[in-house]
């Protein structure tokens, strides 16, 4: 077939975001090489999922099975490799996300297929795949060469390409595909953990001010929660601050935190690790405060400030008291 | 629990300019400070906690040149008990992959009942080398560790992060991988004592042979994937900079919220 095959990713009854950014550039991808866009999807009662990637797809593998129920990677593994030694696909595209990355590196490992991952550019040169990955926290960006064979495999980085419909209408085949079971199955799903409500919920916001390793100590801290009391704003942060134990963590923004869409995002101190860019993408407008000009949030913010958050944020609350008459 | 723990020593770059070099594939070195890669900060401690909580050992490896041994050494500091440096010139320009291969072959012929990574690597976030050890070692893994709770010799549940604030908790059984996520624990500060005597303790090096690889298996021959050229990336935005003093600028910065009715 030597086509593209995109592995679908759902949690909870729901296709994520990821699998149809990647069937749109599965598609362009596809279209350019004048060959034929698969996708699979994995699970237990997912017939009514596999029907929206038919819209891109001109075939659904389709693999249900009771042992799909959650994902565990030894079982996808174990499947995965069995249609791609049957369907030989050029290019096999797969999320780099919590499922993407538990399972690829080992995918590809054990077929011998050579991966790129994180990818947030895909693109053949006379039948050399061609990739754009970050590296360095978001410095640089690097063009990278896939060892040349028959077969490759990237993991695509979440929100990088846009989903859209396929500009002409398909309507892809379902066709089921076998389960086949691991060897030995050593890991067992037990069960999701849903984290508890936070006493703010940063995502309703009109007004959120975001803080970053820039804060350098949780004594600053009550600094900037002054500042967002003075204006109505609320106050959350990058992994860093969740990690060490300065902020709960449903204050944290970012891809494995909460996404925000407020009016603005005022950033202070943070750099713009790509994990947390993806949880500002909603954000109407932003303003980042950052000491380093180099730092990548620049690259997405509306306004910058280079300049120490430590004489921006004392300066403002100045301000504001004296706009109000000093009296605030 | 003998445990053993794969590191990298990288350049912080968080906070430093970083620029591309005069080959176009490789930014310049001079001037970065290195460490120990965050996630890898995690992992040791993670390793060490278990050890002084169920005794046994940690072993610590990587794959570099002669500066790794300072990374090394601090993990010594931390409390790990032996460390393994896996290094030859033959490796320039080798990918994840072909460093998964060589700790993978080190690995096999020792004792073990876990092994940890961190998750990524801050410099070319790959994610790639745990999962691929685990594969080669044939031993089950598991990715994006938040807790970890060794239940005996056996078993191990890990709590895996997922998207959203998600998540999962799975069973492993031992030997096995788990690549850490940061924030699963609170690294300690090394005292000057311990890093003393970490000076002390001697670090094995291993050449390419010792090893067991071919010189065809490593470098860019070995590899899946290698860096054709760096560039800036390009911006989202076009951002507009606020200038002036302090005051200016936070008078700035009040009219924007203004004009967007949030004051």
């Amino acid at each position: 077939m030597a086509g593209i095959l995109v592995l679908a990713e759902h949690r909870q009854q729901q296709l994520r975001d990821i699998t149809f950014e990647m069937l749109s550039k599965g598609r362009e991808l596809a279209d350019k090489l004048n060959t034929t866009l698969s996708a699979v999807i994995l699970g237990k009662n997912i017939k009514e999922l596999a029907k929206p990637l038919a819209e891109y797809a001109d075939k659904v593998f389709v693999v249900e099975h009771d042992a799909l129920e959650n994902f565990v990677s030894d079982h996808y593994q174990s499947t995965l490799a069995q249609l791609i030694k049957q369907e030989d696909p050029l290019l096999i595209m797969i999320g780099h996300s919590s499922i993407g990355m538990e399972l690829a590196p080992r995918l590809a490992a054990a077929l011998n297929i050579p991966l790129a991952t994180d990818c947030i550019g895909i693109e053949f040169e006379d039948n050399t795949l061609v990739v754009t990955r970050q590296m360095y926290g978001g410095k640089m960006n690097a063009r990278v060469i896939v060892k040349k064979s028959k077969n490759y495999m990237v993991t695509v980085r979440q929100a990088a390409f846009k989903a859209q419909k396929p500009l002409r209408s398909i309507s892809g085949q379902l066709v089921d595909f076998p389960y086949q079971p691991p060897s030995e199955a050593k890991k067992r799903f037990l069960e999701l953990v849903t984290p508890p409500p936070g006493a703010v919920d940063i995502t309703a916001a009109p007004l959120v001010i975001g803080i970053g390793r820039g804060i350098k100590d949780k004594g600053n801290i009550p600094m900037v929660e002054e500042l967002a009391q003075m204006l109505g704003a609320v106050v959350g942060c990058s992994r860093p601050i969740v990690d060490k134990g300065w902020m709960p963590s449903d204050r944290q923004i970012g891809q494995s935190g909460k996404s925000i869409k407020p009016k603005v995002y005022l950033a202070l101190g943070i750099s713009g690790a790509f994990q947390h860019l993806v949880g500002i993408k909603g954000a109407e407008l932003v303003i980042a405060v950052n000491k380093d000009p180099n730092a990548p949030i620049f690259g997405y913010a509306d306004f910058g400030v280079v300049e120490d958050l430590f004489k921006i944020v004392p300066t403002l609350k100045k301000k504001i008291a004296e706009l109000r008459g000093g009296g605030a | 629990m003998n445990i053993i723990v794969c590191v990298k020593h990288v350049p912080k770059c968080a906070e430093a300019e970083v620029r591309i070099d005069s080959t176009g594939k490789d930014i310049e070195r001079h001037g970065l400070v290195y460490d120990i890669n965050e996630w890898d900060d995690y992992a040791i401690e993670e390793a060490v906690r278990i050890k002084e909580k169920l005794g046994g050992t940690v072993t610590v490896i990587t794959v570099g040149p002669e500066e790794a041994n300072s990374t090394l050494r601090k993990c010594l500091a931390r409390g790990a008990d032996q460390a393994i440096r896996i290094y030859d010139p033959k490796l320039a320009g080798s990918d994840p992959y072909v460093v998964a291969k060589a700790l993978s072959k080190v690995i096999k012929n020792m004792q073990f009942n876990f092994i940890l990574t961190g998750v990524q690597a801050e410099d070319d976030g790959s994610a790639v080398v745990g999962p691929v050890i685990a594969e080669l070692l044939e031993i089950p893994h598991a990715t994006m560790v938040k807790k970890l709770e060794i239940k005996d010799k056996k078993t191990a549940v890990v709590y895996r992060e997922l998207e959203g604030g998600l998540m999962e908790v799975v069973e492993v059984e031992l030997p096995a991988l788990f690549t850490i996520q940061t924030g699963i624990n609170e690294p300690r500060y090394v005292s000057i004592l311990g890093i003393r005597r970490a000076m002390q303790k001697e670090i094995k090096v291993l050449g390419l042979k010792d090893v067991g690889l071919d010189e065809s298996e490593v470098g860019v021959t070995g590899s899946w994937t290698s860096i054709d050229k760096l560039f800036i990336p390009p911006a989202e935005k076009v951002c507009q900079f606020l200038k002036g003093s302090s005051e200016e600028v936070a008078l700035k910065i009040l009219e924007i919220l203004r004009s967007r009715g949030l004051i």
